[in-house]
């Protein structure tokens, strides 16, 4: 089940720089350790997080195994329209999660 | 004259100790005073403490129907959860009905079994954990408050025997770590002074939410001691010995501990 907190403004400023912040539940499970019963427990990591502003990419980045459980993702943007910001997440195990905030652009 | 001022310098000598009696100057500290600026920003922001996650979590599963009765934790206890406002701070209780102390953990799953009519959800399993979280929250910033139950007595006096005792291969006690050396460095870690303020904690250490149990099983370990079953009374014992250690303070779950 998708289990995301973001931390972003309604409105912002046209021009202005806003910070936009992001937490997914996901182990990160790193692929590198082994299980209790000594086999390697499987990979299974976010592998990619975009955000996109009214359908165009405006951040991106590739996570690797040695990133933490429970990714924290933070960037900043120029406010430039109205309109939906979209974040997604994507990875192993056909991990896919979408989440949309909507910013007013005065 | 003279007589006058001395006795206004006693009455004023007076005052000012009787304001240190009523508690004017708290020493304790809680784990999170131990912690770096960033640390406790990460803990005071519900966007970005990863222990809201799982407050999230809760309240999806505060809402969702289980067991043989079909119901939820909405049906009988209301649905913004602040039923359960100031519980968490009261814990462990002798549940009604019961003779023995039991922690919240515990409550939830008598809930589980007597209410719901479902299997008791395992230590430390996320659903556990999340309802914990999400139960524990409603109390956050309230002082501690154990129950003055005169039943729990004996259990407490156990746990505070249990704190003093040396065990393990290290032979060492949680006093004295805790109380004798608190606020010193363990390699390269503070030693804080073990308040239960936080629980359940998102430790960065474990990448996960985690109870007390789990926290006190870490520092049995830590000094080669055999921990005790999940299940078993001496958990509960130290702590209903830690909460009222701790009586009065700033209640903090889901805390952030390194
Ligand atoms: C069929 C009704 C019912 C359901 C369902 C139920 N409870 Fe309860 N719960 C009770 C009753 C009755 C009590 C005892 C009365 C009291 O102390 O408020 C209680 C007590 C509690 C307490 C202790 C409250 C206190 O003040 O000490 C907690 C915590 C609790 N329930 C959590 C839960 C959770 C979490 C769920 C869902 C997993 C749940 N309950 C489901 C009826 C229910
Ligand atoms: C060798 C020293 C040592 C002993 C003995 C020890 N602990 Fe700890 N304890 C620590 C350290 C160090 C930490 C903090 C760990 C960290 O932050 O990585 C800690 C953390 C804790 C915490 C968490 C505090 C918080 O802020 O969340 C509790 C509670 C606790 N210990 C209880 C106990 C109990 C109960 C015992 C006895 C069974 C015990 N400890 C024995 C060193 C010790």
């Amino acid at each position: 089940m998708a289990n995301v907190l973001i931390n972003a403004p309604k409105t912002a400023r046209r021009g202005e720089i806003i910070e936009i912040k992001a937490l997914i539940l996901h182990p990160m499970e790193t692929g590198f350790r082994p299980g209790t019963n000594g086999s390697i427990i499987a990979r299974n990591i976010i592998e990619r997080f975009t955000a996109t502003w009214n359908g165009d990419e405006i951040f991106r980045i590739d996570l690797s195994p040695a990133i933490a459980a429970n990714p924290f993702v933070s960037f900043f943007a120029v406010a430039t329209d109205s309109g939906t910001v979209s974040l997604r997440w994507s990875g192993d195990e056909g991990f896919q999660v979408e989440e949309s905030i909507a910013i007013t652009v005065e | 004259m003279m007589r006058l001022r001395i006795g206004l310098c006693l009455a004023s000598v007076f005052v000012a100790s009787l304001a240190l009696a009523q508690g004017g100057i708290d020493k304790r500290r809680s784990g999170y005073q131990d912690m770096g600026p960033s640390l406790q920003k990460m803990q005071d922001d519900g966007t970005a403490n990863p222990g809201m996650l799982f407050v999230q979590l809760g309240a999806q599963a505060w809402a969702t129907p289980a067991g043989a009765a079909n119901k939820a934790c909405v049906d009988c206890h209301g649905a913004s959860g602040a039923t359960m406002k100031g519980v968490a701070l009261r814990y462990p209780a002798i549940p009604e009905g019961a003779d023995t102390p039991a922690d919240l953990e515990a409550r939830i799953n008598l809930c589980r079994t007597a209410n719901q009519k479902a299997a008791p959800l395992p230590p430390e399993s996320r659903e556990l954990l999340s309802l914990s979280a999400y139960v524990a929250h409603q109390s956050r910033g309230q002082p501690i408050a154990p129950p003055d139950d005169p039943r729990l007595a004996p259990f407490r006096e156990r746990g505070a025997a249990l704190w003093a005792a040396r065990q393990g291969q290290l032979n060492l006690s949680c006093a004295a770590c805790h109380d004798d050396n608190a606020g010193k460095k363990l390699a390269g870690v503070t030693i804080p002074e073990a308040h239960p303020t936080g629980y359940p904690v998102y430790r960065l250490e474990w990448q996960t939410l985690g109870s007390l149990k789990r926290r006190l099983r870490n520092c049995l370990v830590g000094i080669r001691a055999e921990s005790y079953a999940y299940d078993s009374p001496e958990y509960v014992m130290l702590e209903l010995f830690l909460m009222e250690r701790a009586r009065g303070m700033a209640f903090e779950a889901p805390a952030v501990r390194p």
